[in-house]
């Protein structure tokens, strides 16, 4: 390690990941084999940089603001940061991002974060309360709801807790499976919609036929009452619960030197 | 062709109280000076369109010049909440405004509309979104296939207003980096001013950047630095500190009207 010592060690092994790392790094797994990946500002971008640096040097970062192919060396602060337009393939304008690449399905996975998740993982990004006499005002859809509806699949990056994985939905923004089988296609939504929820405690994925989200994964350490304790619905748990591989050395290294880049 | 004016000047005939006015640029090239200005000039009762509200209309919102609010995302990117924004829709302060929001395909899809002089465009958009409710948005049926898709009504702002880099004395405006809907808006709307980081006897050729020619804006001005705290690409740089010290700034009236007072109703045009 050079004089930064940004990375923690403890006799000679990188210290333990925190929740929020491994949030992060099972993120950049599940980019390893995609080509093309959708992505806001905050853990998201975090997780599609590293996924870069240690999975899949090809994959095509794609931010809303226009720019394709980004190869942004620092975390961008937000999606239309300059190092993302002077190191993109291609800049767009927004109606070109939306009509051209994003309508069509060109995208393979989009990662998306709300405020609020149901168990269909149907999302909320609007507000908390009534809308007309909102008890938080949120910033809004952008492009998550056209994002989630034509994107090849989603995959939903967001806290667990109470508050963020709720029965109901003060607002729907962004529809995920809406109210079950066949729901999307009713819509006529083109794309698979969530395919996975990954958590500061787990995943989760929805079911084959109920389209319902069940607890699939944990995080080491993390204890199946816990993730249920901190969801507001009465959670399915698959019967066979995979604990989620620590990440390794060379993760966390990675995930530490880009956020302290 | 379009007239080269000062920045102050061409805003007090462009731009009057009551106005819809898009003051466009999606992160890059936002034109903040040109809104300070109309702060400075005291505009009030303004329908204010923008797909991302930004610092600029969160400066906008609390300073009381809005009536209306158009947009389709309201966040300080990376950072969190528009404190303004948020105090105006939560509390009605300084004043209630009317919002009307939308998702940005289909305000993108708007400014097409309006830039093409459609009345509405077509997109595969907001089904089975609570936004359907409380929004204007329609469903109509292909002619040709029988799909079902979104339609949404052309924006036609009274004045748009964009910054770029560069215009040459003819007012021909070149303009390179993230384009956002700046093209879109000055085509859609009746009134049109560009702002730019400097004017140029003669604009050279660039790869991707994206001209505007002058016969089809009303008024370029210069305002250099005019797009801080975002940023001109290959000019200035986005001042990402700015945008995280302004949630403290903005967090309470009292700061916020203070600073603003300060920095902005203050301080000369000196452009």
């Amino acid at each position: 390690m050079d004089g930064g010592a940004r990375t923690q060690r403890r006799g000679g092994a990188v210290s333990q990941a925190s929740t929020d790392e491994v949030q992060t790094v099972v993120a950049a797994r599940a980019l390893a084999q995609t080509r093309t990946v959708f992505i806001g500002v905050g853990r998201p971008s975090t997780a599609a940089i590293l996924a870069r640096m240690v999975h899949n040097p090809a994959l095509v970062l794609i931010y809303e603001s226009g720019t394709i192919g980004a190869k942004p060396f620092h975390i961008p602060l937000s999606i239309g940061d300059g190092e993302l337009a002077e190191t993109a393939d291609a800049v767009v304008s927004v109606p070109e991002m939306f009509n051209y690449w994003i309508g069509p399905g060109r995208v393979e996975v989009a990662f998306l974060g709300a405020a609020q998740v149901d168990r269909f993982a149907n999302l909320n990004s609007t507000v908390i309360g009534d809308y007309d006499h909102p008890r938080t005002r949120l910033p809004g859809a952008g492009g998550a709801p056209e994002i989630a509806s034509s994107c090849g699949e989603v995959i939903v990056v967001a806290p667990h807790s109470k508050r963020t994985f709720v029965e109901r939905l003060d607002f729907i923004t962004t529809v995920g499976h809406g109210d079950g089988p066949g729901a999307r296609e009713r819509l006529g939504l083109r794309g698979r919609g969530p395919t996975a929820v990954i958590t500061d405690m787990g995943v989760l994925e929805p079911d084959a036929d109920s389209k319902e989200l069940v607890l699939t994964q944990l995080h080491e350490g993390v204890s199946v009452e816990a993730v249920r304790e901190a969801t507001d619905w009465d959670l399915e748990v698959a019967q066979e619960v995979r604990v989620t591989e620590p990440p390794s050395d060379r993760e966390l290294e990675a995930l530490r030197e880009l956020l302290a880049r | 062709m379009a007239r080269v004016l000062g920045l102050s000047e061409a805003l007090a005939e462009l731009v009057h109280d009551g106005d819809s006015v898009a003051l466009e640029g999606f992160t890059h090239l936002i034109p903040f000076a040109a809104g300070h200005e109309l702060l400075r000039q005291g505009r009030r009762d303004l329908e204010l369109i923008r797909m991302t509200p930004d610092l600029l209309y969160d400066q906008m919102v609390g300073m009381g010049a809005a009536r209306k609010l158009v947009f389709s995302y309201g966040g300080n990117p990376g950072v969190g909440s528009l404190h303004r924004f948020r105090d105006a829709i939560e509390n009605g302060w300084p004043h209630p405004i009317e919002i009307e929001e939308h998702s940005h395909a289909g305000m993108a899809n708007r400014y097409v509309a309006g830039a093409a002089d459609l009345p509405f465009a077509v997109l595969r958009g907001y089904a089975g979104t609570d936004l359907v409710e409380h929004t204007t948005v329609r469903f109509i049926e292909c002619p040709f296939t029988g799909e079902r898709l979104a339609a949404v009504a052309a924006l036609r702002p009274d004045v748009a207003i964009v910054h770029a880099q560069e215009a040459d004395e003819q007012g021909n405006v070149s303009l390179w980096g993230i384009p956002g809907v700046q093209k879109e808006a000055v085509l859609a709307a009746a009134r049109s001013l560009v702002t730019v980081e400097r004017i140029v006897e003669r604009l050279q050729p660039r790869p991707g950047a994206l001209v505007i020619p002058g016969w089809a804006i009303d008024v370029v001005a210069a305002a250099p630095g005019g797009s801080q705290p975002s940023y001109s690409q290959g000019i200035t740089e986005r001042d990402n500190d700015f945008y995280r010290r302004w949630d403290e700034i903005s967090r309470e009236r009292e700061s916020f009207t203070a600073w603003m007072a300060e920095h902005v109703l203050s301080a000369v045009e000196a452009r």
